[in-house]
């Protein structure tokens, strides 16, 4: 391998050569082997021929101006049309300051706090993160993040079988779950011996007689969601809180925290576990990218998946924070661990918490009354539209609610999409619109796009 | 080196020594929703949170960005971690505008994201030597998961997942082998390491049988030693109707030298974090893209990107897929700064990278004066502390103005430094890191017993945290209300 020296050659030898992020010259190269006592690079690998691989991976090298205009190119592919998006994923405005403080270096290139003396600040502006948490919730234990809520839902339910005192092996969850939340779960449910049954929603709440009837005591856990995936607030979260406590299941509720900020808190709706997508703040839209928040009962700590951050005190005396409760963890407990979660949404929780800190209680309060506001008004404008009837549900909304359309949705929906608005189809005959600030100026646009489309 | 990091020791109002108050001793707001249209038996009482100003925000953040530790510090050599350079550009690129879309949009409306995970698709395949990557398992860990599934739904494919319930894992493997092969419902048998580091073949071949699911290797491993066996290790587990699973925790050694597809591995993750420098943002988010065989592809995760006839992207179900383990489509900017980077590089790029790595641990190891029991090593080492305990010598070189290597694992080297410098690291830098260890090896047990001294905390008590476990603001004493 020879290596370029930086200032002796023109630009594409050395793009096809080196990398631009190892600093190394050729004289320290050299320098450095005869320290080792070798005579190349190559000698150092301790590769059987046999799988030495000596082909090329056909990627061409560009220079930095070539990476950034060539994928903006490729991005710029991505059709132009105002997205009135949600069922699970959220576009809220997030505000600068959260770029700017949570790309500083110190956090961003940072890992892990295995030394807690010299990462302090990312200690603590996890531990608030985790405290903002427990303020929504009103339970006192919230990890540091999962992957996801899918993926908080199926650690939810592998946390539910393990605290179960006895044993149990059915998992029940809203008929109105996203298909792809509900296949997450099935695979996290599998390797226990989990199974999941659905259970039937009438107008947005849950079905109580459908539900009690499904109960028994085989059941570990039961699912519900507020707002639901179709935008509903769910009105029977003590009557469902009490149907699984009288069958020794664990009750786990989904939602996000800009909705637990005006929402009965969980913690007295009788929620035993509260699972959501926590970067409903802290980042816009990212293609399904999110933070699985994830909080429990004090009587789960010790069950708890993923890292969590407790306060302590140093040698001097000095309040400090550290990870705490490893034992729990894959790197001490291995398969006994309670997760083999590593590498988490860290910096996407520290996101959340900037942006949650910029808002304050007050910010973030105006913040779920409008969602209420916004849905509830386009719909009644939708409403008003000749073949449309909304909200479907016949419920209080949260952000976004479903419209039935006399026309078949599916039509509805792409003769909206080439108009350059972009709604879910959530039945044959209903769409879901979603509504928040990033968007809500537009709904004048949408409506008469829709009275267009079916009028 | 003189080294000294940022704090602002204080007390709070009730008297509290701390470096930086919590936000919630500073101001903070109760709001009750009083004008919402909604019954009172749906709405909370009362919401009570921080409410600084943005002022009070950008410098209480600041303050506590300046008490961490960072790659842009200075040496951060933690073994199996790979801590090397982000590259800046890659952030401006992921903050692109048109990058940011919802994941339900339709294929048509989503192309330029499509053909962006295409790519990625198939430069991972290419580096891997494998047939087919998704791009859906959001970490490392999650990656070995879904290999897991898939290996499983392949095994039940062919009537065979009652009997075979056993996943084989080293000894020396990451503490997430074990516990993905647990989620994911295996028995795990565990493999010594033989006198030289290595898998010991003939103990593997007792293990394997016809309960095998699989084995799960690094290679190199965590010693950094190259698996010379494992065109062996992978007939034995073949032979016996198991599969092979690469964990690229350590594919930094390897890029364009080696490729576990050419090895004989029929899954393998890539943490994208690692290799392909994707910031590790003070724990994550990571991802753990997974590459698979032929034979396997039909079992990957729903949905797949392809490429249409008409040269138009799609998602679709593969035939046999194992469904989903992320709600939607992984962790997408995590993907996009990967790609980048790879874009940057290119072949001459990436093989110069393990390269540079593989040189920058051995100049390291070269001028390391503890023992290093075992080699040839690659891109990472194992030095053993001695009679000195390895989490009292890393404390010793927090005071030396470099991050500690990974400490106590593995375990086979008494009191480990696993030491991974990466290529990233200049000459300079190096000789830092190696004094460092110098000047620690040199302190006393009682001066390693009071440090750090030079961090924002001084030595911290891990027992009473676990002992009385304070996890919110609401729960620290001498809070300030
Ligand atoms: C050898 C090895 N395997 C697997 C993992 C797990 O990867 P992740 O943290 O991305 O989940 C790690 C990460 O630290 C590792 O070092």
């Amino acid at each position: 391998m020879q290596r370029i020296q930086h200032d002796e050659t023109d630009q594409s030898d050395e793009l096809n050569e080196s990398s631009p992020f190892a600093p190394q010259t050729p004289q320290e190269v050299d320098t450095m082997l005869s320290a080792i006592g070798a005579d190349s690079v190559e000698e150092l690998f301790d590769v059987p021929e046999a799988v030495t691989f000596d082909g090329d991976f056909d990627i061409e090298a560009k220079s930095e101006f070539e990476v950034r205009r060539d994928i903006e190119n490729l991005l710029g592919q991505n059709a132009d049309g105002t997205e009135f998006l949600g069922r699970g994923h959220y576009d809220h405005y997030v505000p600068s300051v959260v770029d700017y403080l949570s790309l500083r270096s110190e956090f961003l290139t940072s890992y892990t706090q295995y030394q807690p003396e010299t990462t302090q600040g990312f200690l603590q502006a996890l531990f608030e993160f985790q405290s903002m948490i427990v303020e929504l919730t009103g339970l006192p234990v919230a990890n540091c993040s999962m992957y996801d809520v899918a993926t908080a839902l199926g650690e939810a339910a592998l946390l539910s079988a393990r605290v179960r005192e006895t044993s149990g092996s059915r998992i029940l969850v809203p008929e109105t779950i996203r298909s792809e939340r509900h296949s997450v779960l099935e695979n996290y449910a599998d390797g226990a011996e989990l199974t999941t049954e659905t259970y039937p929603l009438d107008e947005g709440n849950t079905d109580l007689d459908a539900l009690s009837d499904l109960i028994d005591e085989d059941v570990v856990m039961v699912y519900a969601e507020s707002p639901t995936t179709r935008g509903a607030i769910e009105e029977r979260l003590p009557e469902v809180a009490s149907l699984a406590d009288d069958h020794d299941a664990a009750f786990c509720l989904g939602s996000d925290p800009v909705a637990l900020a005006l929402l009965k808190e969980p913690a007295t709706v009788g929620a035993d576990i509260v699972i959501g997508d926590a970067s409903v703040l802290g980042l816009s839209a990212s293609h399904g990218m999110g933070l699985g928040l994830f909080a429990v009962k004090q009587a789960y700590l010790r069950q708890v998946p993923g890292r969590l951050v407790g306060a302590s005190e140093t040698a001097n005396g000095r309040r400090a924070y550290t990870l705490t409760l490893q034992t729990r963890e894959q790197h001490i407990r291995k398969e006994r661990a309670t997760s083999n979660i590593c590498t988490n949404q860290a910096w996407v929780a520290l996101r959340t918490a900037i942006h949650i800190a910029t808002l304050g209680a007050s910010g973030l309060a105006d913040l779920a009354e409008d969602c209420v506001t916004t849905a509830s008004e386009a719909a009644a404008r939708l409403d008003d539209v000749n073949g449309v009837s909304a909200p479907v549900d016949d419920r209080h909304h949260f952000r976004e609610f479903v419209a039935r359309t006399e026309r078949p949705a599916a039509d509805v929906v792409s003769e909206l999409a080439d108009r350059g608005f972009l709604v879910h189809e959530a039945g044959d005959f209903e769409i879901q619109v979603c509504v928040t600030e990033t968007n809500n100026d537009e709904v004048d646009d949408l409506v008469a796009a829709v009275r267009e489309v079916l009028e | 080196m003189n080294y000294r990091q940022a704090t602002w020791e204080r007390e709070t109002d009730s008297g509290e020594p701390v470096n930086e108050p919590l936000l919630s001793e500073k101001r903070t707001g109760t709001v009750s929703h009083d004008d919402v249209d909604l019954p009172d038996e749906l709405v909370r009482e009362e919401l009570t949170l921080p409410e600084p100003a943005e002022p009070e925000v950008a410098s209480h953040y600041t303050r506590l960005s300046q008490m961490n530790y960072s790659v842009e510090h200075g040496p951060y050599p933690l073994g199996s971690c790979t801590m090397k350079y982000n590259p800046k550009f890659t952030e401006d690129v992921a903050g692109l505008d048109d990058g940011a879309i919802h994941p339900d949009r339709p294929d048509e409306y989503a192309q330029g994201t499509l053909a962006v995970l295409h790519g990625l698709q198939e430069y991972l395949a290419e580096i891997g030597g494998m047939e087919t990557v998704t791009l859906q398992p959001p970490a490392g860990a999650a990656g070995e998961f879904t290999g897991l599934l898939v290996a499983r739904a392949y095994h039940r494919s062919n009537d065979e997942d009652e009997k075979r319930r056993e996943v084989i894992v080293p000894a020396s493997a990451h503490g997430t082998n074990f516990a993905s092969a647990a989620m994911a419902g295996y028995d795990v048998v565990e493999l010594p390491s033989n006198d030289d580091g290595r898998v010991p073949l003939e103990a593997l071949e007792e293990a394997v049988g016809d309960s095998t699911a699989a084995l799960m290797l690094t290679n190199p491993n965590t010693l950094g030693l190259f698996e010379r066996n494992i065109a062996d290790i992978a007939d034995v587990v073949h032979d016996a109707g198991g599969l092979l699973y690469y964990d690229g925790a350590n594919l930094n050694a390897l890029l364009g030298r080696a490729r576990p597809g050419d090895m004989g591995f029929d899954i393998m993750h890539y943490n994208v974090h690692k290799t392909f420098a994707s910031p590790h943002g003070g724990g994550g988010p990571g991802a753990g893209p997974i590459g698979v065989v032929e034979e396997l592809t039909e079992f990957l995760p729903d949905p797949h990107v392809r490429e249409a006839e008409d040269g138009s992207f799609e998602f679709y179900e593969p035939e046999e897929s194992i469904g989903k383990v992320h709600g939607f489509h992984g962790n997408w900017l995590v993907l996009l700064k990967t790609y980048a980077y790879i874009s940057r590089l290119g072949d001459g790029g990436l093989k110069d990278t393990s390269a540079m790595a593989v040189l920058n641990a051995n100049y390291l190891a070269s001028q390391v004066d503890l023992d290093i029991p075992y080699g040839p090593f690659h891109h990472e080492f194992v030095a053993s502390a001695g009679d000195v305990d390895a989490a009292e010598f890393a404390k010793g070189m927090l005071d030396e103005g470099v991050h500690p290597p990974t400490t106590k694992w593995p375990e086979i080297v008494d009191e480990a430094l696993m030491t991974e410098p990466t290529e990233a690291l200049s000459k300079e830098q190096l000789d830092v890191l190696a004094a460092a260890f110098t000047e620690t090896d040199r302190k006393t047990s009682e001066e390693l017993s009071e440090a750090p001294t030079t961090t924002a905390a001084a030595r911290i008590d891990q027992a009473s945290a676990a002992r009385n476990p304070q996890l919110s603001w609401r729960d620290v004493e001498g809070h300030d209300e």
